[in-house]
């Protein structure tokens, strides 16, 4: 049992953080991080894409993928020093959905062709991509998805909607699941495809969130001619393929680097701040309140080790039910963390991105956001079902409806 | 960064797994529970000849113990069986704190001696205020001549009606300081308590007590320090066997859950109970990694207030989940004497209680946070 770094590391580490203290301070004024601050506005987004430039020109971005498609063949423990200390600055640059979810995919699915057109211009951090799952009627049961390709020679013509389309505004592709068997049913006859979103055909709508942020979208195609040599893998086996993406959707460390910077601020804050003529740290139930953050903060970080760990060793019944473990205790502690963050705040605890606002505002801004965060990429219920099924081994009851 | 743990310590792990199954089944336990001494000497010695109590002590002082692990493991494999002994007070708290301030002869003899299964002590800190700060000890010990006296009331002192010596907490005119006492001393009373654990929880008094000032156990007026340092390991092993009891109400209460059939389907496959035991398993999982990576810098001489005290009070209170929503899961039957999953529940409430429970430990974080 041995939780340190070598001296690589740990100089690794280093490197990271002198990188990232000097080009944060390129990040717009109030840079609220997360997806709204890299979707919701225009300033974010440019320094979202910056960031990329950069990360791609330092060799970070495909820091873990194979030398031959233009990466570094990091080790999972140096993935994981840099999702922490990128998650420690707030830092953007890394596409969740490029990057994080359709290049693994890519580098399992895709032929040779496809790798080696396809994987450079994410490793540079130039093309940027959104996630076509969702549709209006398919969200948790992801297998009832409706939106049709269907083959027409060397094209396939999409008909259909998908929603929740996050950051599809500002997105260059979309990596799509679609059905290419009009017969066929549930996880049967679905496909993946890369969606060039300036194609004819397509149209982007907002789908503004309950703050007024505009992060997702509505996606609709009618008629779309899309080139055959863009269907990834095979024909009709995109469920499989998809059903490995999920898993690289939900690991993801460095959101707890990200929130114990957050509860240092907000306990600068309480220092620096009475009511009643008396400090807010002082208070008995604000300590205890910042204390439990602490702790979640600190557990939560040594658990992302734990999944780095079984990563390491390919141990892939024991990544599923961590990383959905870890997808709940992040997104409820990011609840936690706003909520007693506006609850010690008092009335200020109100206010979103105001001039008077407690810490920009930030913590009214995510006591909103963050309610999506235990719904999107596997609602909270369906990651406790996994732990269930694949962590417990409890018998999956069939529904008879 | 290595999170397995080496081949010799999955050895010790299931030596101490396989003699406790073999030698004190659950109904032993509660058997145990319910007898006057509260544990049973011969299996004491049975542990010490299968060296369990060397393995918590260097080689000079009678053991062979290289890591702070093998405690941990141990204390792990206990917690599992829910295993009534004097070990925790023995070994840890009072071991701990002599291997910490003892002069060379009183770890030569001590140490060698709790090594050997031929001594068993207690340690002496809580008042009738039960607080659990060091500082707040105010016992008196005055100075006579060249011995100390002894007056007053010590509370849940644990094993003291089983201890052959006591390491006792009391303020000189330096300030807190630790006395060696003999348990047997006519001025010394004892009653065990009614507690929770059912776990030799014992009120002790004292009435002029004499201590030679040979047997200051570090120098006079040093207590605070000592305890608190002594604590900063004593917590964590404590965490192992609450670990390990957790770990045994998950795994007893999924098993059960895919045999107990309702509806004619086994509860196991409905999903409020499936949430629950996620629930569940992520209290343990983030317990476990947690309590390995703070037992890692024990070892490393890196432990930090902030992660001791976090980790016992987040294990304090996930265990208590756990044991709750198992003996929910079991239903009825979860409430009884006669099932396993009683023994945990109980625990999980009385250990809450050893050294610092919650609310304490989410004070010393909030300072050592800066607040």
């Amino acid at each position: 049992m041995d939780f340190s770094l070598t001296a690589e590391e740990q100089a690794f580490e280093k490197e990271l953080e002198v990188f990232f203290e000097a080009e944060m301070k390129n990040a717009p004024p109030e840079f609220a991080g997360g997806l709204e601050g890299i979707y919701a506005n225009e300033e974010g987004n440019n320094f979202h894409k910056y960031m990329a430039k950069r990360l791609g020109e330092k060799g970070w971005i495909a820091h873990a993928w194979p030398k031959q498609y233009g990466g570094m063949e990091a080790t999972i423990m140096e993935q994981m020093i840099f999702d922490e200390v990128r998650g420690r600055y707030g830092a953007p640059g890394i596409d969740a959905f490029g990057v994080g979810m359709f290049a693994p995919t890519l580098l399992v699915g895709a032929t040779e062709e496809q790798k080696e057109r396809l994987l450079p211009p994410i490793a540079k951090g130039e093309v940027f991509y959104c996630q076509g799952w969702s549709e209006p009627d398919a969200g948790s049961d992801l297998a009832s998805v409706t939106t049709l390709a269907i083959r027409d020679g060397d094209h396939f013509i999409v008909n259909g909607q998908k929603t929740w389309t996050t950051g599809g505004h500002y997105s260059d592709h979309m990596f799509l699941l679609a059905r290419t068997d009009s017969d066929s049913k549930r996880g049967k006859g679905l496909s993946v495809f890369n969606v060039d979103m300036s194609l004819p055909g397509i149209e982007v709508r907002p789908l503004l969130y309950m703050d007024g942020n505009h992060i997702y979208n509505e996606v609709y195609f009618k008629d779309v001619k899309l080139p055959a040599y863009d269907l990834i893998g095979e024909e009709g086996k995109g469920w499989d393929l998809t059903r490995q993406t999920m898993n690289f959707e939900r690991s993801g460390q460095g959101a707890y680097a990200g929130m114990r910077v957050i509860v240092d601020e907000l306990i600068g804050y309480m220092k620096n701040t009475k009511r009643g003529g008396k400090s807010l740290a002082d208070d008995p139930i604000n300590r205890k309140k910042i204390a439990q953050l602490i702790i979640d903060c600190e557990m939560g970080t040594t658990l992302g080790y734990k999944i780095g760990w079984y990563q390491s060793k390919n141990d892939a019944m024991n990544i599923i039910w961590s990383a959905s473990s870890s997808k709940l205790l992040a997104t409820e502690l990011a609840q936690r963390l706003s909520q007693y963050a506006t609850e010690i705040m008092g009335s200020y605890g109100q206010m979103e991105d105001d001039p008077e606002a407690p810490m920009g505002g930030h913590m009214a801004n995510l006591y909103q956001f963050c309610k999506g965060m235990t719904i999107y990429a596997g609602t909270n219920e369906i990651q406790r079902n996994l732990i269930a099924w694949v962590g417990l081994g409890l018998p999956r009851l069939k529904f008879k409806p | 960064m290595d999170l397995d743990f080496n081949k010799e310590q999955e050895m010790l792990r299931k030596s101490v797994a396989e003699f406790l199954s073999k030698e004190c089944p659950f109904d032993d336990v509660r058997e145990l529970e319910d007898s006057e001494k509260g544990y049973s000497p011969a299996l004491w010695k049975k542990m010490a000849q299968l060296g369990w109590m060397e393995a918590c002590f260097p080689e000079t002082y009678g053991g062979y113990g290289e890591s702070f692990f093998d405690i941990i493991i141990i204390m792990e494999e206990i917690g599992k069986k829910a295993y009534p002994s004097p070990f925790f007070s023995t070994v840890v708290l009072c071991g701990q704190t002599i291997l910490e301030a003892g002069s060379e002869k009183q770890k030569k003899d001590l140490l060698g001696k709790i090594a050997a299964g031929k001594l068993i002590m207690a340690l002496a800190q809580q008042e009738v205020d039960a607080s659990f700060e060091p500082a707040d000890v105010s016992m008196p010990a005055e100075l006579s001549g060249d011995q100390y006296v002894l007056n007053g009331t010590k509370m849940f002192v644990q094993d003291a009606n089983v201890a052959d010596k006591l390491i006792v907490a009391a303020r000189s005119s330096e300030g807190v300081t630790l006395f060696l006492v003999d348990a047997k001393d006519p001025g010394i009373s004892c009653r065990k308590l009614n507690t929770i654990g059912k776990d030799n929880i014992c009120r002790v008094d004292f009435k002029d007590v004499k201590v030679s000032k040979d047997d200051l156990i570090g120098d006079d007026g040093k207590g605070v320090d000592i305890l608190e340092k002594m604590s900063q390991r004593a917590v964590v092993a404590k965490c192992a066997e609450m670990v390990g009891g957790a770990q045994e109400s998950l795994e007893m209460t999924v098993s059960y859950s895919k045999q107990r059939e309702q509806y004619g389907t086994p509860i196991g496959g409905f999903q409020i109970m499936q949430h629950y035991m996620a629930d569940m398993k992520i209290a343990y999982e983030t317990c476990a990694n947690y309590l390995y990576q703070v037992a890692w810098m024990v070892d490393e001489g890196k432990a930090t207030v902030l992660a001791t005290s976090a980790l016992k009070a987040e294990v304090s209170r996930q265990y208590k989940f756990i044991t709750e929503k198992g003996v929910q899961i079991h239903g009825g039957i979860g409430t009884t004497r006669e099932f396993n999953i009683g023994l945990f529940y109980r625990r999980a409430k009385a250990f809450e209680y050893v050294l610092g429970d919650a609310d304490y430990h989410t004070e010393k974080i909030a300072q050592a946070a800066g607040m």
